[in-house]
């Protein structure tokens, strides 16, 4: 940001607790002004907030990948028609394309571009997936990347990426780790992390108590 | 237009950093940014396409000093000025007030944006608009254009002037290059084009890491079905 014209967040003595940063102060003046306009209200932002804090994230996607691993009818409707398949668990907000790991391809998400992703199923994306370095290199050298993500897979495996520059958004399916026949669709959605539905993790092996 | 956001392929950024157990927002003003964001979106006062072109006009050094959340900020301030629904002078004047002690706003309440705001994270997405049938079909063989237009597109740099093949037709969507231009929704077939990484890369490109795009019809021309690229 070029703001220099502003010092209030580093004045002390009146009735904040800590200094305000600019920025905070600067935000609020914007939601300020646009309250007074009518075009905000404060309790939809809370709302908003809350609902990204709370409600939407990984848990969501990893309910859709453990459906498709226990249930081969729909894996089929989901990679035919991600946005209706999710819609049938009740979620939504998102054109969805759901590309599945299998032996010898791997799927990898970026937008190279902004910050595309399926918020509905994994929440905000974090800031490494919003990053420079992400961005700029997983399109161009994705197993140097995923190696400093701790995959390391052989030449023969093909990787994928799927640079989301369009109104799709893009949703890994891992492949079900061995060993994990008789699981509940919950133990296996507790598999499912939010980085392998990115595609720069695998699903998590089940931990041995688990059985 | 041929902006520093448009990353893909650029050298010198070094290792991607991660941090354990990221919370959602790292500072309350980034949620308020993400809030107000959404309302203006759901009252209509710009659209998706001005939006992420908002974020593109940020200066170079700007941008790249910026947080995610900042550049959110800097693009709706943008916006809302462009539109004439704030002023720069009218958000320094509030921020000296709020800075003082007390907000002058009167509280506001209203249901049907909280409503319309939850449902867009919910229901259907209206991306998807009629169009003309499609040009091409999957399998077909393609050439992008290498146009580097000043406004806003989504065919980044390093896709441009590459031969391609059309993986899939995703239907009619709208047109960023247009909509973020009040030119009009101009909604046309969107295809899945996918790459070689050698196209992409040449002699540095990774083995077996073919790359994936979204692009619409006017971003693409044919290229006829032998592979030709010896020539061209």
């Amino acid at each position: 940001m070029s703001d220099t014209h502003h010092d209030h967040g580093h004045e002390h003595g009146h009735h904040h607790r800590e200094p305000e940063s600019v920025l905070s102060l600067r935000v609020r003046a914007l939601e300020s002004l646009l309250v007074e306009k009518k075009l905000v209200a404060s309790d939809a932002v809370d709302r908003i907030v809350s609902a990204y804090e709370e409600d939407i994230g990984p848990h969501n996607g990893a309910k859709v990948v453990a459906r498709a691993w226990l249930d081969p009818a729909y894996k089929q409707r989901l990679l035919a028609d991600g946005t209706a398949a999710i819609e049938e668990l009740g979620f939504g907000g998102v054109d969805l394309k759901v590309v599945e790991n299998r032996s010898g391809v791997h799927n990898m998400v970026v937008c190279t571009l902004c910050s595309c992703y399926p918020h509905a199923l994994i929440g905000l994306p974090p800031v490494w997936y919003k990053s420079f370095e992400y961005r700029s290199r997983a399109v161009r050298e994705p197993r140097v990347v995923l190696r400093e993500f701790g995959l390391d897979l052989p030449e023969s495996v093909e990787i994928r990426i799927w640079d989301s520059s369009a109104e799709l958004r893009y949703l890994v399916l891992p492949e079900r780790p061995a060993g994990t026949e008789g699981l509940s669709e919950g133990e296996l959605a507790g598999l499912v992390s939010r980085d392998s539905m990115i595609g720069v993790a695998v699903a998590r092996p089940p931990a041995p108590a688990a059985r | 237009m041929n902006g520093i956001h448009d990353m893909g392929g650029m050298h010198g950024f070094g290792r991607v950093d991660r941090e354990e157990n990221e919370p959602v927002f790292h500072a309350p003003w980034e949620g308020r940014v993400l809030g107000i964001s959404r309302a203006c979106s759901a009252q209509h006062l710009f659209n998706i396409d001005e939006s992420r072109h908002g974020i593109e006009r940020m200066a170079p050094v700007d941008y790249l000093a910026a947080s995610y959340y900042e550049r959110w900020l800097d693009r709706t301030v943008r916006l809302l000025v462009e539109k004439g629904v704030i002023t720069r002078e009218e958000l320094d004047r509030r921020m000296a007030q709020l800075a003082g002690g007390g907000d002058p706003a009167p509280p506001h309440r209203d249901p049907k944006l909280l409503d319309r705001m939850l449902r867009a994270t919910k229901e259907r997405t209206h991306f998807r608009q009629p169009g003309p049938p499609p040009r091409f079909a999957a399998g077909d063989r393609v050439f992008t254009r290498t146009d580097a237009p000043e406004g806003h597109t989504r065919l980044p740099r390093y896709a441009r002037g590459k031969y391609g093949v059309i993986d899939a037709v995703h239907g009619t969507f709208i047109f960023p290059d247009t909509n973020a231009h009040g030119q009009g929704e101009q909604s046309h077939a969107l295809y899945s084009v996918r790459f070689d990484a050698n196209d992409l890369w040449g002699a540095s490109a990774e083995p077996c890491s073919p790359v994936h795009l979204d692009l619409w019809e006017r971003y693409l021309e044919p290229a006829g079905a032998a592979p030709g690229r010896s020539t061209s």
